[in-house]
């Protein structure tokens, strides 16, 4: 963390101070130099805070009542439905939070790549940061297996089904997994303990990211280092505060009107009916926040090829700091990146939108295009793009093109102020 | 700005391109006026009692509704039956208890804290009485289908007698709602198979919908608290936003960025 000057003005506080900083921390947290000129795309970080608390305290209720059994679970959930006290809430939130969770991961994910987040000083944070998304996925996949019913069962065949392509050792591996010859009742019981465990485990990443994060502080929309903090920056109390709370509140309007008013659209008909291992349903769908990289999967034509392009799409994430050549983070700075992004975001609409169509003919097509340019996005736009790109003049400050910035910057300062509003 | 417009587009662009693919095979049901749809949506008492009426005289005979208890009948956002009602209700069936203090399993009137009395002992039970098929069990069913209230009313409907040239098994039916047309359950309707406590003239169309809201309510028995509580959230939250809205200005006018 930053360096502090502060000492509690209490006699008490500066003796447990001492011991334990914890009022630095809160000093700390509350004075952290934050860029004045952040938009409301940077909102997200702490609108995924609030959605891990409300996964987390909505899941504890829940899993008092829960019962992870082959048997019972799905009685467990209709017994949470209309007798337990406000259980259809309780279960509702949870069940929509963990769409609204991903609705907001995502923006935050599309806010870093289009901002140039993860370039350096910062690719800690962003690797961080995509563990956090693995172990999201894996936490909701588990979550969404809990209430048994048909798309619970047979998405957890289907997706543990795929560690049977590894060679070798992939059928054992499935048995493994599954602690038996089929998805069954030691399934339930080892995902619902995961399920549970998950979440903390994200919680500790989530303070790493922020730690992370205070060490260089934020980026910003213009994507240049802080130059003079006295007069490009904002403590994070209570600006930073305020502005959070008032996006979080929009996010959380949005949020009660599907709990509220449609709570089961964003989930499977299918999943009412309890699991039943004698029929299969006609189409298996994962949940809509996976179907990009479900499309992935299904493009290619062998299994393991499809696993491997699937993981990769994921974990290509992970290199992305090395893969941007451009010394420049901000798209508002890079014309040519600018097109390619958006591109990039159509091309992932396009891939989650063919995960929910079946497997065959112009949707395969459109599907194995996708997935190609996905690719190539990633390992040939980028680098290349870092060499062969004229970029825009950068400001020298924050404060410049916020406030009207130098005469010598006039063609940065008219491209960014009108970025800047975003 | 000019960033939000286009990701605005891409979304309407992208959501338009959902609905018209679904659309492409979707079949068309029949529409009629839901009273718990919307902000306010509550349920239609008095079709509440009719539908159960009709799931007691009908459907209940092959389709079970585990999750239910008689007391639920009697319960508030309910067909809010009176106590009395409710109890007489119960009683009307018979339940195994037991075992009593002699080892023995007994048959007593049900109570209002019993579960709806299924009509078969287990599934195999009521497969081997229908042809092999499940009838299934109607507690959650509305949500279990895709296209909830307005598919059940459609089919309950739908059937007619099957087009020139498609042969059907024994005990297999033509609905031109049910998916791939062919279904095992028997048009359960006619007119005037139920003959209405309050009166009401009971043609298809009519016990369709009192039924399906009734099967609406058995799914989701707290949808009336729901709509209610979700409108005094959603203004709850509307009215804080705009004060928070309004802090933010005031903080951020001690500095010259704009938020």
């Amino acid at each position: 963390m930053s360096d502090h000057n502060y000492t509690p003005s209490s006699k008490f506080g500066k003796w447990f101070n001492d011991r334990l900083p914890l009022l630095s921390l809160a000093n700390h947290l509350t004075d952290y130099p934050t860029p004045k000129n952040l938009n409301y795309w940077w909102t997200f970080g702490g609108i995924l805070t609030f959605c891990l608390i409300t996964q987390i305290v909505t899941g504890l209720v829940l899993a008092m009542h829960y019962i992870a059994h082959a048997d019972m679970a799905f009685d467990s959930v209709e017994h949470i439905m209309r007798d337990v006290n406000y259980g259809w809430l309780i279960r509702y939130i949870h069940a929509n939070g963990a769409s609204m969770f991903f609705l907001a991961v995502y923006i935050h994910i599309f806010r870093s790549l289009f901002y140039g987040s993860y370039k350096a000083p910062r690719e800690i944070i962003w690797i961080i940061g995509i563990i956090i998304y693995l172990l999201m996925m894996a936490a909701a996949f588990m979550g969404y297996v809990l209430p048994w019913g048909q798309m619970s069962f047979w998405g957890a065949t289907v997706i543990t089904n795929l560690f049977s392509a590894i060679p070798l050792v992939g059928e054992g591996i499935v048995t493994w997994l599954w602690g038996g010859y089929s998805v069954d009742n030691p399934t339930l019981t080892r995902f619902f303990t995961l399920h549970y465990l998950i979440p903390f485990l994200i919680l500790g990443l989530v303070v790493l990211h922020i730690w992370a994060l205070h060490v260089p502080g934020n980026n910003n929309p213009v994507g240049i280092d802080i130059q003079k903090p006295s007069k490009d920056t904002v403590p994070f109390h209570p600006y930073i505060v305020i502005k959070d709370g008032f996006a979080l509140l929009m996010f959380m309007i949005v949020f009660a009107f599907f709990v509220f008013y449609t709570p089961n659209i964003l989930g499977h008909a299918d999943n009412y009916i309890e699991a039943d291992p004698l029929v299969t349903p006609a189409h298996i769908v994962p949940e809509w926040y996976l179907l990009p990289f479900y499309a992935i999967l299904r493009s290619v034509p062998d299994k393991l090829l499809g696993v491997v392009a699937m993981l990769s799409a994921i974990f290509i994430l992970a290199a992305l700091p090395w893969l941007d050549t451009s010394k420049i983070r901000s798209a508002v700075f890079r014309p040519l990146y600018r097109q390619f992004y958006w591109i990039l975001v159509a091309d992932v609409l396009i891939l989650g939108y063919v995960g929910a169509m079946p497997a065959e003919g112009l949707y395969l097509l459109v599907a194995r295009v996708a997935t190609a340019y996905y690719f190539i996005h990633f390992l040939i736009i980028l680098p290349v793009l870092g060499y062969k790109e004229k970029t825009l003049p950068v400001p020298l400050s924050i404060t410049e093109p916020v406030l009207g910035g130098s005469p010598n910057l006039a063609g940065a300062r008219i491209k960014s102020k009108k970025d800047l509003k975003i | 700005m000019r960033n939000s417009f286009k990701l605005l587009t891409f979304l309407l662009i992208y959501s338009f391109g959902i609905n018209f693919s679904f659309s492409a095979d979707k079949i068309e049901y029949l529409q009629t006026d839901w009273s718990f749809k919307g902000l306010f949506g509550k349920f239609d008492r008095s079709a509440l009692q009719r539908g159960y009426q009709v799931y007691t005289e009908v459907c209940s005979s092959c389709h079970s509704m585990k999750y239910l208890s008689y007391r639920n009948l009697a319960e508030k956002g309910g067909p809010e039956f009176s106590e009395a009602q409710a109890k007489a209700i119960a009683a009307s069936f018979d339940v195994t208890d037991g075992p009593n203090s002699d080892g023995d399993m007994f048959t007593r009137p049900g109570k209002l804290s019993d579960k709806f009395v299924m009509p078969y002992a287990n599934v195999k039970a009521a497969q081997a009485a229908n042809g092999g098929a499940y009838p299934p069990d109607m507690s959650v069913l509305v949500k279990a289908r895709k296209g909830g209230v307005d598919y059940i009313y459609s089919l309950l409907q739908g059937y007619e007698d099957p087009p020139i040239g498609i042969t059907l098994d024994d005990g297999v039916y033509y609905n031109k709602f049910m998916y791939g047309n062919k279904i095992k359950m028997s048009n359960p309707l006619s007119d005037g198979i139920v003959e209405y406590v309050d009166g009401t003239n009971a043609t298809i169309e009519q016990m369709s919908k009192d039924v399906t809201t009734f099967l609406m309510w058995a799914a989701e028995p707290h949808l009336e608290s729901r709509h209610k509580m979700g409108f005094k959230a959603i203004l709850y939250l509307i009215i804080l936003t705009i004060l928070v809205y309004f802090s933010m200005k005031k903080i951020w006018s001690r500095i010259e960025t704009k938020v």
